[in-house]
């Protein structure tokens, strides 16, 4: 009863929207990197292609230094999660340890490619005729083609669609909700290529069985909303809705914006799955279109190069490994004033202390500050229990409640007021009157929780194996014994033994003899 | 008078048949206190606490015939833990048994191995593989730094190394300062 309720709910999806609890309203500073069309820039002199791109596993080099290569050749391959493909023709310089795009701003495993210039491409395989292919060739080919999600979290496309393959998804929802301020890829997406979105969402519906497709954007994409709906993809679609939200910050968040869709929460530990839907950032949508229809592989993505410290902020079509320094020179460089490069938005986004790291496929902004634009350092105070990041927080937690907690280690009540639905969204320290780093403290905390889960593991796996090992020993121990006081029962049963030896004589004695009364043979004797 | 005698001395048997059934039927067969020491204790196995095994010095506390500060790889922290679960004061580390030091692991030299098992035979969690007059090896993930095994080893080819995450993962340092903010009102 209560299913099919949330069924019929999921699948009204979009009809009329909800609100999620909490959030903040940002200023946006989108227009400044939406002035003109994006485009490609010059190829670099040198691409620094990690193996490191996804969540989940390093991918394997598949490459040596000093081989050829051509433009989308698979160059590291990671068996569950996904591929990094090659994104010019060249030659492969090196394989080094080098400055990731990572919050760590530890350098990681490498593919350094000189690029040749010539752009000649391996051979692609497209599945032009995706209507008649199954799901699963579907799914097979995204994989090949080393999708992740765009949107910055880069889970792996083709896990979240055989997830959703396998239960009932009614409704594919994109997610063209870019909240974060600055930002302004997906946008310029949306507006300068409606189609390749529209059918990558009809190829992406195909692959999971769904009916409908709701493409969410911000009620503030006014461009956006005419460039959709005017597109020639969208006229001969049928079921495709695009669906404009009110614009209040987490909205791009995949449970907030299911939320705000369906008036339903994701349940902890679930999945949109769960409620029969799955979301995908545009920017996936589009490059599943390019990989299906095209067969190329996923080796480009729209970069934002903006901020008060670039000179002429705008948009890129960027190849991954491009260094961000080589992006930034071609907005015309930084200006004077600039204080700091961030890699992705204003509030989720690590601070780089090095612009030779290169665009990965979790690179959706570099933005660069000025000191105008941060305020300044201020002391952290204590907590003085305001309860504003409560107020403002979209998963409905009690940050103050989980900092006390976190800061002095109590791992248990943490756990308890569910540290795991934090989605790191950055509201509670932008609204903390005492300057507390809540965020920061909730990613340690995160990470915390799960080495004591692995540490848990390996104690529980070694008092199993002495546990074993015990009964193991003590089993054979056991039988040994038996064994002994078998054996001494026999010797001293000297008699019953003579006795033995001497039956076993009569018989063979009285088998060997022919008996005279008998008729054939006789019945066996058992002595 | 007599009738209210007969009904409570009634009552009074078929309660004590109900409680003697039910002590029989929810019998707990090992002492749950043992259990839950034994949570606490970090499974290493090594012994330094006197006792062969972490079970027997989680019986021995609750038989109160150890004390619960001569665990050395469960150090202050599981010291602590103990005394939260007893109800006593927690105390420092006993020397006798130990240091508190960072988890280790062992390593077998293989070129030096001569095969003859008696590591595996003193290896109290099973993480050696191998065979007479065959190399042996160590499954690094499954050994708990005991140490148990170095001293019956007749060649010393047998070290001690550190326990790493392979491969290492950067892990997030606890928050120190706050930092700048980015103005967007």
């Amino acid at each position: 009863m209560i299913r099919s309720r949330q069924i019929e709910i999921t699948q009204a999806a979009g009809q009329r929207t909800h609100h999620f609890h909490g959030g903040v309203h940002l200023r946006h500073n989108k227009k400044i990197s939406c002035q003109d069309p994006v485009e490609r820039p010059p190829l670099p002199g040198l691409l620094v292609v990690p193996l490191l791109q996804h969540a989940g596993d390093m991918a394997e080099a598949l490459v040596r230094a000093g081989d050829k290569l051509l433009k989308g050749q698979p160059i590291g391959e990671c068996q569950p999660c996904t591929t990094v493909h090659s994104p010019v023709s060249g030659f492969v310089e090196a394989l080094e340890e080098r400055p990731m795009s990572h919050p760590s701003g530890q350098p990681g495993p490498c593919v350094m490619i000189r690029p040749d210039g010539k752009e000649n491409w391996a051979e692609l395989n497209p599945l032009s005729d995706w209507q008649n292919a199954s799901p699963d060739s579907l799914i097979e080919q995204i994989r090949n083609c080393g999708l992740a999600g765009l949107g910055g979290a880069v889970f792996p496309t083709h896990a979240k669609m055989r997830d959703g393959r396998d239960r009932k998804i009614h409704t594919l929802i994109l997610n063209g909700v870019e909240c974060e301020p600055y930002i302004s890829c997906d946008e310029m997406l949306m507006r300068e290529q409606p189609d390749k979105i529209i059918l990558g969402a009809r190829i992406l519906r195909r692959a999971l069985g769904a009916d409908r497709v709701v493409i969410a954007i911000e009620d503030q994409m006014g461009a956006v909303h005419k460039a959709l709906t005017g597109s020639a993809e969208f006229a001969t679609s049928e079921n495709v809705a695009v669906v404009k939200v009110p614009t209040i910050y987490p909205e791009g968040g995949e449970r907030q914006l299911i939320q705000v869709l369906t008036g339903l929460e994701v349940p902890l530990g679930g999945r949109p799955s769960n409620l029969g839907l799955v979301c995908q950032n545009v920017a996936t949508a589009a490059a599943v279109a390019e990989a299906v229809i095209e067969g190329k592989p996923l080796i480009e993505r729209y970069v934002t190069v903006t901020g008060n410290g670039i000179s002429h902020p705008r948009n890129f079509r960027a190849l991954f490994g491009t260094p961000i320094a080589h992006l930034v020179d071609c907005c015309g460089g930084y200006t004077a004033d600039v204080a700091r490069l961030v890699v992705g938005g204003p509030m989720m986004g690590y601070p780089l202390d090095n612009d030779s790291a290169p665009v990965v496929k979790a690179s959706n902004c570099v933005l660069a500050l000025t000191r105008q634009d941060i305020a300044a350092r201020q002391p952290e105070m204590p907590c003085i229990r305001c309860g504003e990041c409560a107020r403002v927080c979209p998963a409905m937690l009690l940050p103050q409640q989980l900092h006390l907690h976190i800061s002095n280690e109590l791992w248990k009540p943490t756990q308890e007021f569910g540290l795991e639905a934090c989605i790191e969204c950055g509201c509670c320290d932008y609204v903390c009157p005492s300057h507390i780093p809540l965020v920061d403290w909730f990613r340690y905390g995160k990470v915390e929780l799960r080495k004591r889960d692995l540490e848990s593991a390996a104690t529980e796996l070694a008092r199993k194996r002495f546990e074993n090992r015990e009964a193991r020993l003590s089993r054979r121990e056991r039988e040994r014994s038996e064994k002994m006081t078998r054996r001494k029962q026999m010797l001293q049963d000297k008699t019953t033994q003579q006795d033995r030896i001497r039956a076993s004589i009569q018989r063979a004695e009285r088998k060997t003899r022919p008996n005279p009364d008998a008729q054939g043979n006789g019945t066996p004797d058992d002595a | 008078m007599l009738i209210s005698v007969l009904i409570l001395s009634a009552l009074g048997v078929a309660f004590g048949l109900g409680l003697g059934w039910a002590a029989l039927r929810f019998r707990v067969d090992s002492d749950p206190l043992v259990e839950k020491i034994d949570a606490l204790l970090p499974q290493t196995q090594c012994g330094q606490c006197g006792y062969p095994g972490c079970r027997p010095y989680a019986e021995a506390i609750s038989r109160e015939e150890a004390d619960i500060n001569q665990c050395p790889p469960g150090g202050d922290t599981g010291i602590r833990a103990l005394a939260d679960l007893l109800g006593r004061e927690p105390k420092p580390l006993n020397p006798e048994n130990g240091d508190e030091t960072p988890k280790t692991v062992v390593l077998i030299d293989e070129s030096r191995c001569i095969g003859c098992t008696l590591c595996i035979q003193a290896c109290p969690v099973d993480a050696i593989v191998g065979s007479t007059k065959l190399m042996h090896t160590v499954i690094r993930s499954e050994c708990t730094g005991c140490n148990l095994c170095l001293p019956p080893c007749p060649v010393d080819c047998i070290e001690i190394i550190a326990a790493e995450e392979n491969p290492p993962r950067w892990h997030r340092p606890r928050p120190q300062t706050a930092p700048d903010r980015v103005l967007l009102q």
